[in-house]
């Protein structure tokens, strides 16, 4: 994933917010992920309504060392089918 | 005996990062891992039971009760639910309660014996996404799961999978209870979940329900529990196991899936009264958290009892934490422990460390069940056990001396009586 690119989160799934980060359900394919700290929840609340990833990694205040493993989360996220390109 | 293992006697905090197992530990602010046992019914009386099902409870939850307590799970985002029993579709008011959850963004994967899945109502689940089915079958040939399940059950179990099939159902789950009698069969499980386009489950076999009756009979040997570890390493990404066999873990490599005792923490069982229990195996009063009908329902019982709360911290003491493989299976199974006789902060009985074996050759009390829903009755297909022993196998058999001399007595000395149960 870049930080270019436009993503949301896909509309089969839900997030549930719990303390370590939040519950991640896909209802198509029943499948159940961890997002594991509240930073990348907030991060990937933020996709849809952001021009493109490196904005909502801004808004959610990842710091420039970090970006790099949140890319890679994103992109783990994203291979699971939970994250849709728009 | 206390009722859950040693803990701190100050609260530890939960800690604000490390592995997701950790964070379990200290609970969810929702189940994970719900069943929902909607009915005490059952058209079966499986030898296992966990739920001691049968007869319906007259205070069963009713239609707006249940429709109400979904609406709850939707509003705690609680995505998906285990519903079992008893027999679900005996409920009358059953496929109007999938169809509410389905329409309230609750999955329901439920339990069947497969009697009452027609084509008809094989096309409607394979219909929807939200739903998903779990066959029981205990045995690969019917020899070895009817007197289990009960004549017939394995026809029906094939029926229903072979409808599923023909509706264009793929992955609903093939789910068989692990005994001494089909841990041989895995491979043939395998193929039969293979053949009907199946995902397989293998669960542990639990003291609990009508199970504590023939545990002792049916519960793995020490060198099948090995055979089955290996077979999980080898196969496990394909199988599934709903977490159970996480005391095998002490055999080296951890077994996928969740490690820990979840009871309390990110699992539950709402029984079909509206009791809300620590884990599907242990319905019992010692594991009674609260009820759904009283004031708060089901969010105020799992957030706020006391139960729950002492069961979301981590063990701290007890026998087991002292072993080398402690952070491998985390002192096994509760419900285990609990309805053997066993102490909850102690090893596992089927620890195979053989650290439980001297406890359980000692003496122990077993807690028994608080409830009991079986048939008083007779029931169609009734299951007949393998083996009724009436003597204890090490004991000679009193013969005739001769084919002619059929007295009872005859051949038997004096002594300790041969005929006692073993």
């Amino acid at each position: 994933m870049q930080e270019r690119e436009a993503w949301r989160l896909s509309g089969s799934v839900a997030l549930r917010p719990e303390p370590f980060g939040a519950l991640a359900y896909d209802f198509h394919t029943r499948r159940l992920s961890f997002l594991k700290t509240p930073r990348l929840v907030d991060v990937v609340r933020r996709l849809g309504d952001s021009n493109d990833v490196g904005t909502a990694l801004t808004a959610a205040e990842v710091p420039d060392a970090e970006r790099p493993s949140y890319l890679a989360a994103l992109t783990t996220l994203a291979s699971g089918g939970l994250l849709e390109e728009r | 005996m206390t009722l859950v293992p040693a803990r701190p006697a100050t609260r530890p905090e939960r800690p604000s990062t490390g592995p997701l197992i950790d964070q379990f530990e200290f609970g969810l602010d929702a189940p994970i891992c719900l069943t929902w046992e909607l009915t005490y019914a059952c058209n079966l009386a499986c030898v296992h039971c966990l739920s001691s099902s049968g007869r319906r409870d007259p205070r069963e939850l009713t239609t707006e009760e249940c429709k109400a307590l979904i609406d709850e799970f939707e509003r705690m985002q609680i995505f998906y639910v285990n519903i079992g029993g008893g027999e679900p579709t005996v409920r009358p008011d059953f496929w109007e309660l999938l169809d509410y959850a389905v329409e309230h963004h609750v999955g329901v994967k439920f339990s069947t014996n497969g009697f009452r899945i027609t084509p008809e109502r094989a096309e409607q689940l394979a219909a929807t996404d939200y739903v998903d089915v779990q066959v029981s079958l205990d045995g690969a040939t019917p020899e070895v799961n009817d007197p289990i399940r009960g004549l017939g059950t394995y026809d029906a179990a094939m029926r229903a999978m072979a409808n599923l099939q023909a509706a264009g159902m793929t992955d609903f789950k093939l789910s068989v209870v692990c005994t001494r009698h089909n841990i041989g069969q895995l491979d043939e499980f395998k193929a039969i979940a293979d053949r009907y386009g199946a995902q397989l489950r293998l669960t542990r076999l639990r003291p609990s329900g009508r199970g504590a009756d023939v545990w002792q009979d049916l519960h793995p040997l020490p060198e099948q529990q090995r055979e089955l570890y290996d077979w999980l390493v080898a196969n496990g990404d394909r199988v599934l196991t709903g977490d159970s066999f996480f005391h095998l873990s002490a055999y080296g490599e951890a077994l996928p899936g969740l490690n820990l005792c979840g009871a309390g923490r990110v699992v539950c069982l709402v029984d079909p009264v509206g009791d809300v229990y620590a884990c599907p195996f242990a319905i019992h009063d010692q594991f009674l958290a609260g009820n759904v009908r009283s004031p708060g329902g089901f969010d105020e019982v799992w957030k706020h009892s006391a139960l729950f709360e002492d069961l979301r911290s981590p063990q701290t003491g007890g026998a087991c934490t002292q072993c080398s493989a402690f952070d491998a299976c985390r002192g096994g199974c509760m419900a285990a422990k609990f309805f053997t006789g066993l102490p909850l902060d102690g090893p596992d009985p089927e620890c195979v460390k053989g650290n439980s074996a001297a406890a359980l050759a000692g003496e122990r009390v077993l807690p028994g069940s608080s409830q009991d829903h079986s048939h008083a009755g007779p029931v169609r297909n009734q299951p007949v056990p393998l083996t009724l022993l009436t003597r204890r196998p090490d004991q000679p058999v009193a013969r005739p001396v001769s084919a002619c001399d059929a007295s009872p007595v005859a051949g038997l000395s004096a002594g300790p009586s041969a005929d006692r149960p073993g």
